[in-house]
């Protein structure tokens, strides 16, 4: 195997599985990157939509082996054709990481961008972490695209050089070609391979990378490689997978968390023709982290079938310790818990003391609801329990945690846990939580077939996991002149650690290090606290997670103070902020958790901040047009996931009290920008889904169910609600990159409250917006 | 028994004729563009064209649409080269992609019966699909691109 000698960050080759080759390869079949090869040329596609569903159907064993001609690193190899095979190691749910990461590894590498194809990786720790998730997968895997791709490089070009006995310095890479500079000499990729695969590999400090303006792709529109078959109907999600003679399934779950079956009549949907069989699903042991709720499942020949005979099961069901939750308490608790004094998660000064000595104190409390995720396609996943091994085709944003938690259920090892990912139909952070993956398994162990269980969308909205519900206190001191001496905030949310640890009632450094610790202001007297609050559902991350609660709540005061000074929010932030500088929150007694990465790198830099938001109020003319009480400007400028984002949104409310949003601007400091299209794709994006959170999300329980069922009592912003032009303002930069995916969130929802308080002198402070008569 | 014409080619189908559309196009003719979102004809994710109309095949059982035409997303055009899907090319519209198979469809009804529409007409057919990603901006140029109406 001299061929695979070399690694700069892959493993030994014994150690990649035969399955996870096979696998590998048997998922090649059906890519629909295959289609790259003609994307512009609207030439015929590869393969027609029954080969297409062959290919899911295809076993490893019975694929083709393409050979892997060579393979310097576990994100890239090289076929014999010359073909460059780039693993897309991170999930693709709509923010284009499938195509951003390679094509940053494939301009460094030189690579002619129509002979890349890109494979999805199988769940496997050596690729580093899979879990899609924080907006982070640029910032954490930017650096290993573009140092496979400088490695495989410099041997590409050596190999020349030996070929040709001239100078390294002599050769030069030009889109999978090497060039001899003097001789014009050229020899391509493929025909160094043979060569190139017995060099030994380069020191790091070898490598010599790109410098910006000699990038083809990087920073230039790249379409996702996925297009052509998502508008053609032929990208594979997982709602598409299939496996041979597998059974569909749809799963009672109990209404109420830790709930349990109590008995069960399967008679009736026994009679469902096509229904095959029940099979009754054990609730989880605490803590609920990723494992399935349980319930009674119906396996049968359709979806159809087993939906018709989920509805004839008739269960008795022990709802247990959270029978008795509902919302209105609840809010009410919330709220309650936050005028006590909580957790002390930062402290600055003394806020009491100040507030006693200030001129003028504000205090106000806020809301937010439960939110559900709502991903176009529901959790969905298809697993085959065989010989003590699960395979699985699953719409995940994390197979490694599949791979875990299937594992964790089945009492198998993690490798012997083979995790497909296919196109995510949206994820939002659901998908990052397998419960769904550990139905399938369990239910194919349990019938000895391959089994697809299916979510609908009222599975969906009511066994979720749920983006919490919380209340939160402000208290702040004035000064006579008007300056911001003291902040008290306190807030109480049941918890994400709650998923990990039973009953936990604090947040986790990851929700409080989320706008509430972190605040960038310079106040002298600054104090953050976080209050107890115990779950009653599952909770977890949702698209910009603790920030849309913190950032409705930090910029709706910031905007009630500014009123209060006789100024606006622009004015006052820009004062509140003070001088450019760094916040070091150690001072104040908090290790800054920011994002986990070290703030040597990336700092909380007030100067970002200011500039966003100066120029986003520039762009939009905030403060120059007058509001009245139709149309009106609100304005929010938030760090979160070490981007600076601020948004300036217009609404206009009809006489009748209708909200509809002309126009909504977005400045964008994300560091250096990689495929800017897609950045302000999701900046767009964020102001659709930050709509929905203000204007109509929420999740209500009662008697320990939750009430909302589908998009007719759970709306999310359809085209005519959503802002009718999103301008997008990329803040040019060589800061390093930062979050793209969630940033654009947080803003949204104290915008659009902040306009509505300009146009109607209505402060919101319960979301959401539909639950307020504006006129 | 019932027959019926998807994309063109003639269908025979004898199971439950109450089961939707939908479900016989995914799980009997592996026909998966369509796609599944809501199962109450709220986000139309499902929809095709019953002779040329749009419907929700996710709320139309197969009965009713016995002899009668059926074009999905897979038969909208050879190669993926209908005007809207060059366009939503153009707009790079797709973000996860999954909902743009019926945007797509509904908007291809509406240019069949309004081939210059106004924002107002655009927004009355879309605002029955919903895209959850948020990609309705795009949506709006890349049907009136396809319209060739103004931007």
């Amino acid at each position: 195997m001299s061929t695979f000698r070399f690694g700069v960050s892959r493993q030994a080759p014994e150690s990649t599985s035969v399955t996870t080759r096979l696998a590998r390869r048997a998922y090649a079949q059906y890519d629909q990157s295959v289609q790259l090869m003609d994307r512009r040329g609207f030439v015929g596609t590869v393969l027609s939509a029954s080969a297409l569903v062959l290919g899911v159907c295809v076993r490893p064993s019975e694929a083709s082996a393409a050979p892997t001609a060579w393979q310097p690193s576990v994100y890239v190899g090289f076929e014999a054709d010359g073909t460059v095979v780039i693993m897309a190691h991170r999930s693709e749910m709509g923010t284009s990481s499938r195509t951003t990461l390679p094509m940053m590894l494939a301009d460094e590498l030189e690579a002619d961008w129509k002979k890349v194809r890109i494979e999805q990786a199988l769940g496997d720790e050596k690729y580093g972490s899979q879990n899609t998730d924080g907006s982070c997968s640029v910032r954490d895997f930017g650096e290993a695209m573009h140092k496979a791709g400088a490695t495989a490089r410099l041997l590409f070009e050596r190999a020349a050089a030996q070929k040709w006995g001239c100078q390294p310095a002599d050769v030069m890479a030009s889109q999978s070609t090497i060039v001899n500079t003097k001789t014009k000499a050229k020899l391509t990729y493929v025909e160094l391979l043979p060569l190139v695969a017995t060099l030994p590999v380069p020191k790091e400090s070898e490598l010599r990378y790109k410098t910006p303006d000699q990038y083809k792709l990087i920073g230039k529109k790249v379409p996702m490689v996925d297009e052509r078959s998502i508008l053609e109907g032929k990208a594979i999600y997982g709602m598409d997978a299939k496996m041979p003679g597998m059974l569909y399934a749809m799963v009672e779950r109990p209404p109420v968390y830790g709930g349990k079956v109590k008995s069960f009549d399967n008679s009736a949907a026994l009679q469902v023709k096509g229904v095959q069989q029940t099979v009754e699903l054990p609730g989880f042991k605490p803590p609920h982290l990723f494992q399935q709720l349980g319930g009674v499942a119906v396996l049968g020949d359709s979806t159809w079938a087993v939906m018709q005979g989920r509805k004839k099961l008739k269960i008795e069901w022990d709802n247990g310790a959270h029978a008795g939750y509902n919302s209105v308490d609840e809010k009410k608790y919330l709220l309650d818990t936050v005028l006590k004094p909580g957790k002390v998660v930062r402290n600055r000064g003394d806020v009491e003391a100040a507030f006693a000595k200030s001129a003028r104190t504000h205090e106000a409390n806020y809301y937010a609801p439960l939110l559900a995720h709502a991903p176009m396609e529901p959790p969905v996943a298809v697993a085959e329990f065989k010989n003590g091994k699960v395979e699985t085709w699953c719409s995940t944003q994390d197979p490694q945690a599949v791979q875990e938690s299937v594992a964790a259920a089945l009492g198998i090892k993690k490798t012997d846990v083979a995790c497909h990912v296919t196109l995510l139909g949206g994820g939002f952070g659901r998908k990052g939580q397998p419960d769904y993956a550990v139905e399938a398994a369990l239910l194919s162990k349990a019938v000895g077939k391959p089994v697809k269980v299916v979510w609908t969308r009222e599975d969906d909205l009511r066994s979720g996991f749920f983006h919490t519900v919380s209340g939160m206190h402000m208290k702040a001191g004035l000064d006579a002149d008007g300056k911001l001496n003291s902040w008290l905030f306190r807030s109480a949310f049941p918890p994400i650690a709650s998923t990990f640890v039973p009953g936990e009632q604090y947040g986790m450094d990851v929700e409080t290090g989320m706008g509430l610790n972190e605040l960038p202001y310079d106040v002298p007297n600054l104090r953050s606290e976080n209050c107890p609050a115990p779950n009653h559902v599952r909770i977890s991350w949702l698209r910009s997670v603790a920030h849309v609660y913190h950032a409705f709540a930090i910029h709706s005061f910031l905007d009630e103070l500014a009123v209060m000074n006789n100024t606006d929010y622009v004015s006052f932030v820009l004062k509140t902020l003070g001088p450019d500088r760094h916040i070091d929150l150690t001072k104040d007694g908090t290790k800054p958790w920011n994002n986990g990465m070290p703030v040597e790198k990336f700092p909380i830099d007030t100067g970002r901040l200011r500039r966003v938001l100066e120029m986003a109020a520039e762009k939009s003319g905030y403060g120059k047009k007058k509001a009245t009480k139709n149309r009106a400007l609100g304005i929010a400028a938030h760090r979160s996931f070490l981007s600076y984002i601020a948004s300036v949104v217009e609404i206009e409310i009809d006489d009748k009290g209708k909200l509809t949003i002309p126009n909504v601007w977005t400045v964008a400091d994300v560091g250096k920008v990689i495929n800017p299209d897609r950045v302000v794709a999701q900046m767009e994006g964020s102001a659709v889904f930050g709509t929905s959170v203000a204007m109509m999300g929420e999740i209500t329980a009662m008697n320990g169910r939750i009430r909302e069922s589908n998009f007719h009592n759970y709306p999310v912003a359809r085209m005519s609600e959503s802002p009718r032009n999103v301008h997008v303002h990329l803040v040019p930069s060589r800061e390093l990159s930062a979050g793209a995916g969630e940033p654009g969130v947080p803003v949204i929802a104290p915008a659009i409250t902040n306009a509505i308080f300009a146009a109607t002198g209505k402060r919101i402070r319960e979301l959401p917006v539909r639950r307020t008569k504006l006129v | 028994m019932i027959e019926l014409k998807v994309n063109g080619q003639p269908r025979k189908f004898d199971g439950d004729g109450d089961m939707p559309l939908l479900w016989y196009l995914r799980d009997e003719l592996a026909l998966t563009g369509s796609k599944f979102g809501c199962g109450m004809g709220l986000c139309g994710a499902c929809t095709v064209h019953v002779n040329g109309e749009p419907v929700r095949s996710c709320v139309t059982p197969v009965r009713t649409v016995a002899g009668k035409d059926i074009t999905t997303i897979e038969g909208l055009s050879a190669n993926g080269t209908h005007p809207l899907q060059l366009a939503w090319q153009e707009h790079a519209v797709a973000q996860c992609g999954y909902c743009q198979t019926g945007q797509i469809m509904q908007a291809a009804a509406l240019l069949k019966k309004t081939p210059k529409p106004t924002d107002q007409q655009i927004d009355a057919a879309m605002d029955r699909n919903i895209c959850r990603c948020g990609t309705y901006t795009r949506i709006r140029a890349a049907v009136k691109e396809a319209a060739g109406v103004k931007a």
